[in-house]
């Protein structure tokens, strides 16, 4: 059972909370300009790192507000948590890995 | 006085050679689909001078820590086709493989306990009816004449209702299958090398062309992704990225017991499933838990609540004990399905995706996979399971069927 420091209720046992997946995914600012590409993007692809992750929780059965964590994903320790719309402390999470940005795809017309 | 010798140690079913310079394919991942894999591209494609590179010991992942669930009561064409293919191969393997690994086939049911369950449960019999694989719908009374320990009565919160019935679906011993595979690969020719972990990957542009490990550099032609878990590590150094997430999934048995329950049994709703091994063990499972996670190990909630599950299912399991818990790395994706095709980067191959379910898959995914690499292109089996399908929006929706909490 791990234990969440909730910024609003504070410790709670980890069945209280929901998990969000990775933090920091903006929703597209204009959708309808997306590529499919960029779309399955958005919808389908998400880091999956092994380390230190920045992910989003809420309190379900509390306050039921969302936040972020960066924790370990191999250790589940939990080295940050901070509110909606923050930023992770400096320094925490590697270049790269708090963003959805593409690092390579399928050239046009690749066969499947 | 004379000395007491040890009698003759028993054959190694597998060599531990030193990884050569050069191979023509390198398969990275040494569980069942690797080893599957590099039996497949040595059977039928007449690729022996291949590698398969296993960061830790033959079969410690994910192979080492399944529920051992065979089955092929998916609900698509697609994901039917290639998982009664596997089935099939499956009923054909221990003789092939010439080693008896207890594969048992001895039904699985997946229980219906609300009138959704009821007709999504209907409708799949009749799907996999249609697509040639063995399916019946069950009332409570045929459900406990399969498995008499069954709780069908009406004094639980959610009774059973009826379920599905695969008679040919079953269980097999899960590390006497990757020996299997291993030991054949060795004897076709391949190099099996463990305790040797992918760091790097080199590329001429966009191609592959070789492996950095931690036993040195290694040459290749082709390589084939079988890392589970550990797919988007591999794909992050290849320069790619897949739609996965990696969660821990746990499992457990009891302490040895009579044989009591007879066949497989799967629940989604009250949410456990579980099957007795041959030793007598009580073998379950249920959902991931909810964060992605490496550590191979998960939450203990999750554990008490598939106890209370399988206590409320079959009451005379409140007599057992759990002897150990442990949990291993799922990938999963938004379908449910596997990927298993090409990737952005040439001569670099995927299969991964197959989160809670890879065992069942274990031949066909090393027989599809085979023909990708061999051939440069998915065999229709695997077709439809490729990673552009979440670009076109072709996904294969098989959360029903997976049976298992993503």
């Amino acid at each position: 059972m791990l234990l969440f420091s909730c910024p609003n209720c504070g410790p709670r046992n980890e069945t209280e909370f929901h998990y969000g997946g990775q933090a920091h995914v903006a929703y597209p600012a204009h959708p309808e300009e997306l590529s499919d590409r960029q779309w399955a993007e958005y919808l389908f692809y998400r880091q999956n790192t092994k380390g230190l992750f920045a992910e989003r929780w809420v309190h379900s059965t509390g306050c039921r507000k969302w936040f972020n964590m960066v924790r370990d994903t191999v250790s589940y320790d939990i080295k940050a948590v901070y509110r909606m719309g923050e930023q992770p402390p400096a320094g925490l999470i590697p270049a790269g890995t708090g963003s959805t940005s593409p690092t390579q795809h399928a050239p046009e017309g690749a066969k499947p | 006085m004379t000395t007491e010798h040890l009698p003759e140690h028993p054959e190694f079913l597998w060599r531990n050679p030193d990884p050569k310079k050069s191979y023509d394919a390198v398969i990275v991942g040494g569980g069942g689909h690797g080893l599957a894999t590099a039996y497949f591209l040595a059977k039928n494609h007449g690729m022996t001078n291949i590698a398969i590179l296993e960061k830790g010991w033959l079969a410690g992942g994910n192979m080492a820590r399944n529920t051992t669930i065979i089955r092929s009561n998916y609900l698509w064409d697609e994901s039917a086709a290639i998982y009664e293919h596997s089935l099939k191969l499956w009923e054909i393997l221990p003789e092939e493989l010439e080693y008896d690994f207890l594969f048992s086939q001895r039904g699985v049911m997946n229980l219906a306990h609300t009138l959704g369950d009821v007709r999504e449960s209907v409708r799949r019999v009749g799907a996999n009816q249609l697509n040639g694989v063995d399916a019946e719908w069950l009332d409570p009374k045929q459900v406990k004449e399969l498995c008499p320990i069954l709780n069908i009565s009406d004094n639980i919160r959610y009774p059973v209702m009826g379920a599905t019935y695969q008679p040919r679906a079953g269980i097999a011993k899960h590390d006497h299958v990757a020996w299997a595979f291993a030991r054949k690969c060795d004897e076709l020719g391949v190099d099996i090398i463990q305790n040797c972990e992918v760091t790097g990957f080199i590329k001429d542009g966009n191609k592959v062309t070789g492996v950095r490990t931690s036993r040195g550099t290694i040459n290749t032609e082709k390589v084939g992704l079988c890392a589970a878990g550990h797919s988007s590590v591999l794909a992050e150094m290849a320069g790619f990225r897949l739609p996965i997430q990696s969660h821990p999934l746990q499992a457990l048995v009891s302490e040895l017991h009579e044989p009591v329950h007879p066949t497989v049994v799967m629940s989604n709703h009250v949410h456990v499933y579980v099957s007795q091994a041959h030793k007598g063990e009580l073998v379950m499972g249920a959902g991931v838990d909810s964060y992605n996670g490496y550590g191979q190990r998960g939450s203990f909630h999750v554990i008490e609540e598939q106890m209370a599950a399988a206590v409320e299912l079959f009451p005379i399991f409140a007599r057992a004990h759990v002897l150990r818990t442990w949990g291993g790395i799922v990938d999963t994706t938004m379908d449910a399905s596997p990927i298993v095709g090409t990737t952005p980067v040439e001569n670099m191959f995927v299969n991964c995706g197959w989160g809670t379910g890879g065992f069942k898959g274990t031949p066909a995914a090393g027989l599809t996979f085979a023909h990708t690499i061999a051939t440069g292109a998915p065999h229709t089996l695997n077709k439809p399971f490729s990673l552009e399908r979440f670009e076109t929006g072709a996904l294969i929706d098989e959360h029903g069927a997976a049976a298992v909490a993503h």
